[in-house]
């Protein structure tokens, strides 16, 4: 008997990698997969009081949503936010992965971990630094007013998108920094070279060669900031007042005060929807683009 | 390698004190005798410190942070280790599913993750409490734990692991003798990261904890009393310095021992 | 002496579609210095992995002095194997690699010491034993490589392509030692190569794989004297096809007409059918001879030097004729492309020198 497992074991590969795998996926399986299923499945119920709720099937949720205005009108800002964090903390890291990449010389790595360094210590602690910054008795209003530049504080600074923006452009620049420093410390320079040699300007270089070669780069950190900024939760809480309120924090809201379990499981599934089409409307745009330039 | 750039160097360092200086606002101003951040600084003192130490609530979610974070970087680790060997190992029908699977709970926005397991866990009718959180934890840490092990792992030579078979160890004779004191730096290294991801953790926990209190958690608790934010400040700066040493270490852990690893697996010769 | 020490029986290995193993039979005897030969993919590492335990046979059987191997774990096994890339473990230093497969044998610590004093003056590595693996160059690892299997004192020997890595010179050297090392401590030696050169001047009898067929099994002579087919005849040396017909048996020989040289008797040790054109004929560079004047061996025919490359010890002529289709390739020692008016020469050959093989 215990032969006969042996030699089923030593036979086969897959067998032996999955039973490796088997811990990391009966996680996935336990804690995320059933779990949004029954997420999802919530969403289709009616809460009725604050403790009961009606396990008929309705896709009066998201109707629900679809209605009220304030749901909708966060999706689109939760959307629009993330994708201005995005686009800022793309261009903002791709310099700095350019010089990085093509100028530092030595310990490259060191210049790395500094540049990843902030990035581990608490996220909370940092949303929370730029509440000082940004404050109405903050760092800046209160260095202006010492200066004498200003009188009154200028209030459009906290609670408000900008606010909000600024600061996950700050939290999230570790996943831009990472992806796009691999992908262009992964470039041959000699293709650079090869390219000056045949007589292209620097800029066209950079746009006919490198930034081509970079672009898995690009669509990696596209996705990784995409993502999880569209359902941040405590920047938009700390910093963002009413006006940068994201959607995230209304379905807080359902699944605590409110108390309305299906509708908050409907916003979550509507905000997993646009994450999905996200992903894939980027990987299918950056795969034709990439198709046309090589 | 290009010359020189001063106009791109000098973009640089000014992104390292975007990077840094909102951070290093908190120790600043931690240290400052006034329960306002504004500048002028008015005075030094240690009081925050001291007034923030005395809070038993604190001490309890210190206690709790330190329990979840330890169990969860220690299972997530050993799940990821497993998996990570399998992915670095062999070639196997479904290997990029797989994968894509368990990179998940990275891609999909913690706030779903949270209100899941939430929904799961009341509906199976538990209670809240630093169980959820831990498992939360662990499901979020796999991923990273599994990305700082595979890059430890991929450039292993497994053809040490059959020397060892060949040469009269069994399974386990040889993940004690050859595997574990090579993989030993990225474990620890997944390990030290790991924990600091739990002990950090905001989201899950804020779901999740019910009134067993997680350190980022009583934090934000305490973010909400203007008077209390000088202790939040003093508690911030600590934890920035200590997180900041524990992830120095595993880096340094990590990078050593790719060094060694170029030294020692150089020459891999193809048929 | 055993002869069917090692006994390899029907033995398959498949990887999804791919056969790297296809139906392997065949025996190796105690004490042989037994060689793998092929090119890259050819099933003959997969063989040894099999041999040695790392890989389980798709089907087929194993047996080792009498009893069977087939589904022993690697470390049940009485075989050691040195890897192609060597597999020193890093962490450890020599002595410790050296004593890293005595754990388990229960020898008293005395006995251990002496094992790894012989085995390290075996292999000349005294004063290395607190080196680390980054410390030693590409020969010293592998000797420590060999030290750390010899030191089990196994019955086989299992050697991946273990002077691949080494320069030139180095794997010369090392080809003898490890040749005397072999006769002298007597265990049976399973070798692995591409190489020709090194599989002919080593071992006491070779098999040529091939998509995962043994292709030819004899001693190093034998294949290059008498290949069985023309894979053998093109991966062992260098040689010449030409085109040919049979025709009628005679005895021990077959008519042979060979592209438009005519009808020649040649031996037909492999028993090739008569009136097949699916044959072909091959010629060694060296069986020819090269000269300005006509001789009178069994073929000499006029031709024209096309090009030459001077290689040292030899020099190699490729020339055309009226009689063959392709350039020939003929290596002399004799001769410098100087002594050729109009580089007009006349090659000659002996019909003992042309092997028939057979097409497929």
């Amino acid at each position: 008997m215990l032969q006969a497992v042996q030699k089923f074991y030593a036979k086969s590969e897959s067998v032996r990698a999955y039973t490796m795998l088997s811990p990391a996926l009966i996680l996935i399986i336990l804690l995320m997969l059933i779990p949004m299923i029954l997420m999802l499945s919530f969403s289709f119920f009616t809460q009725i009081s604050f403790v009961e709720i009606d396990y008929t099937f309705t896709i009066q949720r998201y109707i629900d949503f679809f209605q009220k205005n304030l749901l909708v009108t966060l999706l689109i800002k939760s959307v629009k936010i993330s994708f201005l964090v995005t686009l800022v903390t793309l261009l903002t890291a791709y310099p700095v992965c350019y010089y990085i990449a093509f100028y530092v010389k030595k310990n490259k790595m060191l210049w790395l971990v500094m540049l990843t360094l902030p990035f581990w210590t608490s996220y909370l602690l940092r949303v929370f630094s730029w509440k000082i910054i940004l404050g109405t008795k903050g760092v800046i209003n209160s260095s202006l007013i010492t200066a004498g530049l200003l009188s009154e504080p200028l209030t459009f600074l906290m609670y408000s998108e900008t606010a909000v923006i600024i600061t996950l452009t700050h939290a999230y620049a570790a996943f831009a920094l990472l992806p796009l420093y691999v992908s262009l410390e992964k470039i041959d320079f000699s293709l650079i070279e090869a390219g000056r040699d045949l007589g292209l300007s620097r800029l066209e270089v950079f746009w006919k060669i490198t930034f081509p070669l970079s672009m898995p780069g690009v669509i990696g950190a596209i996705l990784i900031i995409f993502i999880p900024t569209v359902g941040d939760y405590v920047t938009p809480a700390l910093l963002g007042g009413t006006d940068g309120r994201m959607l995230s924090n209304m379905i807080q809201a359902y699944f605590g005060k409110i108390n309305n379990i299906p509708l908050g499981a409907a916003s979550a599934t509507i905000m997993l929807f646009t994450v999905a089409v996200v992903t894939m409307v980027v990987s299918y745009t950056t795969k034709k683009l990439t198709q046309r330039i090589s | 390698m290009e010359q020189k750039n001063n106009t791109l160097l000098f973009y640089t360092l000014l992104y390292f004190v975007f990077l840094y200086l909102p951070v290093l606002f908190l120790p600043l101003f931690s240290f400052n005798d006034s329960n306002f951040m504004s500048f002028p600084l008015s005075g030094f003192t240690t009081e925050h410190y001291e007034e923030m130490w005395k809070s038993t609530n604190l001490h309890k979610a210190l206690w709790a942070s330190v329990k979840v974070g330890v169990v969860a970087s220690v299972v997530s680790t050993t799940i990821a280790l497993f998996a990570a060997k399998a992915f670095a190992r062999y070639k196997f029908r479904g290997e990029n599913i797989s994968y894509g699977a368990i990179m998940m709970p990275f891609l999909i926005p913690e706030i779903i993750l949270a209100v899941s397991i939430l929904v799961i866990w009341l509906s199976l009718g538990f209670k809240l409490g630093l169980v959820p959180v831990t498992l939360g934890h662990i499901l979020f840490c796999t991923p990273f734990a599994m990305l700082i092990l595979i890059a430890r792992i991929e450039g292993f030579d497994f053809s040490l692991e059959e020397a060892s078979r060949d040469l009269g160890e069994n399974a386990w004779g040889t993940f004690y003798r050859v595997s574990l004191p090579l993989y030993l730096p990225g474990i620890i290294a997944s390990l030290l990261l790991s924990f600091i991801i739990s002990f950090d953790e905001f989201i899950l926990a804020f779901f999740l904890t019910g009134s067993d209190a997680t350190l980022p958690m009583y934090m934000w608790g305490q973010m909400r009393f203007i008077q209390k934010l000088p202790h939040v400040l003093a508690l911030g700066a600590v934890i920035i310095v200590f997180t900041t040493l524990i992830v120095l270490l595993a880096f340094w852990l990590r990078n050593l021992g790719q060094g060694k690893d170029k030294a020692d697996f150089g020459i891999k010769i193809h048929e | 002496m055993n002869n069917s020490f090692i006994q390899i029986n029907q033995i398959s290995k498949h990887f999804g579609n791919v056969k790297a193993v296809d139906n392997v039979s065949f025996e190796i005897q105690e004490g042989e210095f037994f060689s793998l030969l092929g090119p890259s993919g050819c099933g003959k590492t997969t063989l040894l992995r099999l041999l040695a335990g790392f890989e389980y046979p798709t089907s087929g059987n194993l047996l080792l002095d009498g009893s069977d191997i087939t589904a022993l774990p690697p470390d049940k096994r009485p075989t050691n194997m040195v890897f192609q890339n060597y597999a020193i473990f890093p962490h450890i230093n020599v002595e410790k690699n050296i004593q890293f497969g005595l754990r388990k044998l229960g020898l008293t610590n005395e006995e251990i010491r002496e094992r790894v004093n012989d085995v390290l003056s075996l292999v000349k590595l005294e004063g290395y034993e607190e080196r680390f693996s980054s410390q030693l160059s590409g020969g010293q690892r592998q000797r420590v490589a060999l030290a750390r299997a010899l030191v089990r004192q196994p019955k086989v020997l299992l050697l991946d392509e273990p002077l691949g890595a080494l320069d030139k010179k180095l794997r010369d050297e090392m080809q003898l030692e490890l040749r005397t090392l072999q006769k002298n401590i007597g265990i049976t030696f399973v070798f692995v190569t591409h190489d020709q050169q090194e599989a002919i001047s080593m071992s006491d009898r070779v098999a040529v794989m091939s998509e995962g067929k043994i292709q030819q099994l004899s001693t190093p002579n034998e294949l290059y004297k008498n290949p069985h087919n023309i894979f053998v005849s093109d991966f062992i040396g260098e040689t010449n096809f030409l085109k040919a017909e049979t025709k009628s048996k005679d005895g021990e020989h077959i008519n042979v007409s060979i592209e438009k040289l005519g009808e020649f008797k040649i031996k037909n040790s492999l028993n090739i059918s008569e009136n097949s054109s699916d044959v072909i004929c091959s010629i060694r560079p060296e069986t020819m001879m090269i000269d300005k004047e006509k001789s009178d061996w069994d073929i000499c025919l006029e031709g024209k030097i096309k090009q030459t490359s001077y290689l040292g010890e030899i020099t190699k002529f490729y020339i055309e004729t009226k009689e063959i289709e392709k350039i020939i390739t003929v290596s002399s020692q004799y001769f410098d492309n100087q002594s050729f008016k109009n580089n007009d020469c006349f090659i000659s050959i002996n019909l003992d020198d042309i092997s028939l093989l057979n097409k497929k």
